[in-house]
């Protein structure tokens, strides 16, 4: 409990080192101007989204291997989280792609793939919750967390070669690891303790959230 | 009947078990199936039809629109026919209680996979074979094309690959018809992606190496998912 609360506060604190940095003490973008703050979020969102999917799949080989229910909760709690996260990087990079390429969304491998992936995972949570209570949709899910985790490099190849001639419109502060100024390289590696810090604290809480869930149903169930 | 059946156990008994005997029964079970009661080959081959029709109607081809077109209608009327296929080739174990006698028998489950999986993959590529020269008599494209063929035999089995897995997860689910698709088809983006691409490749007269890439890329997803999912069915059937 005490290590959960230190974990919020910690990440709040750091959120908000964020956001001044990102506002009053980083230097604007020389090429993208203003709109390139909006970085320090999308990436490393898009960078906590990956880590919770291989949470995933960490829990879902657990899960089958040991059979322990502890994996379960952990790889579907890590699942939750990285929807939310797929969708806020989606969000803000949609945000981000208006004023600068013109368009909400094109279909860039990167892009491609990312929505693929939250497609993916909306219907591990589905699966989750059609299918029945226990053992049986653990490990459906548990498998499905295997063959989604396996199909996300073959759809990124996929759509690269689907748009071999779609200009790298990547521009952005990873494109050229020699283009990032210092200040940005600091505001960036706080922004992915940040967003790290968070993933950490909400798959605490949510694991052990779940875990009571499985409880009382189990409770339930046997009062019944 | 009983003699026949007897026939059928002793010279069961008589060879020695290799992996694919039970394979190869399932399949035959699901052949037999389908040849008495016809509910798979038939609806789906009229659905497919439909689709590629009513396409016609709403993107009005002419020769110009059907080269753009053409590769696209014809793999989302075979995607969704393999939806149907896949759809039914467990949700009729399902209502018959056919699972619980799959379950029982005395091979592995991987093998049970295999069996169910090459029946729905056959059912598919039976419809899709005859559908190959109705689309392409439709739409004024070359008729067989040896291409084409190939790159449906390599789509369809990656579409029956993970979709065997799926449909026997979806039907356990309390909203199955629609899950299958839900499940399915974020799945199988890059055979949808690599068949169309493929299949344009193919309708333009572009050299093989031009598509190989494509048919490489199938072939991959292929053979990944036939084995995830074999070593993963166990797991897909319980206890």
């Amino acid at each position: 409990m005490t290590g959960r609360l230190a974990l919020l506060g910690a990440s709040g604190v750091l959120m908000m080192l964020l956001l001044s940095l990102i506002f009053l003490w980083v230097p604007t973008d020389i090429v993208l101007g203003i709109s390139q703050r909006i970085f320090y979020f999308h990436v490393p969102m898009a960078m906590v989204a990956f880590l919770a999917f291989g949470v995933v799949v960490v829990g879902s080989i657990g899960y089958l291997w040991k059979k322990s229910e502890r994996m379960d909760a952990l790889a579907y709690s890590a699942a939750e989280i990285g929807v939310l996260f797929t969708s806020l990087m989606l969000i803000t990079g949609m945000l981000w792609a208006k004023p600068v390429w013109g368009v909400w969304w094109t279909w860039s491998p990167q892009l491609t793939t990312s929505l693929i992936l939250w497609f993916i995972y909306v219907a591990y949570l589905m699966l989750r919750s059609y299918a029945p209570q226990g053992d049986q949709g653990a490990r459906y899910g548990a498998v499905l967390g295997i063959i989604g985790f396996v199909d996300v490099p073959i759809v990124y190849m996929a759509a690269k070669w689907w748009r071999d001639v779609h200009p790298e419109a990547v521009v952005g502060p990873l494109a050229d690891e020699g283009s990032l100024e210092g200040k940005m390289v600091v505001a960036f590696l706080v922004g992915l303790l940040a967003f790290t810090t968070l993933f950490a604290y909400l798959l605490t809480e949510r694991y052990s959230l779940r875990r009571q869930e499985t409880q009382v149903e189990r409770l339930r169930y046997s009062h019944a | 009947m009983t003699e026949q059946t007897d026939n059928t156990v002793r010279s069961y008994r008589s060879r020695t078990p290799s992996w694919w005997t039970p394979v190869l029964a399932i399949l035959w079970k699901d052949v037999l199936l389908e040849s008495r009661t016809r509910e798979m080959v038939m609806p789906i081959l009229v659905f497919a039809f439909l689709v590629i029709v009513v396409f016609n109607f709403v993107i009005d081809p002419n020769p110009t629109l059907v080269a753009a077109v053409a590769p696209g209608v014809l793999w989302v009327a075979f995607t969704f026919a393999g939806m149907l296929g896949l759809n039914r080739s467990f949700s009729m174990e399902k209502e018959r209680g056919g699972i619980e006698g799959l379950m029982l028998c005395p091979v592995g489950r991987d093998l049970i996979y295999l069996g169910k999986m090459l029946g729905a993959f056959m059912f598919i590529l039976i419809v899709e074979f005859i559908m190959l020269p109705v689309f392409a008599a439709i739409f004024n494209l070359p008729l067989f094309e040896p291409g084409l063929w190939l790159i449906t035999v390599l789509a369809t089995f990656g579409f029956a690959s993970v979709g065997a897995t799926f449909s026997a997860m979806a039907v356990n689910t309390k909203a199955r018809e629609i899950l299958l698709p839900i499940l399915f088809f974020p799945i199988a983006v890059p055979v949808i992606i690599a068949a169309t691409e493929a299949t344009r490749a193919v309708l333009a007269g572009d050299p093989f190496s031009d598509y190989s890439r494509w048919i490489q890329l199938m072939a991959a997803f292929d053979v990944v998912f036939v084995v995830i999912a074999a070593l993963t069915f166990d797991f897909v059937l319980g206890e």
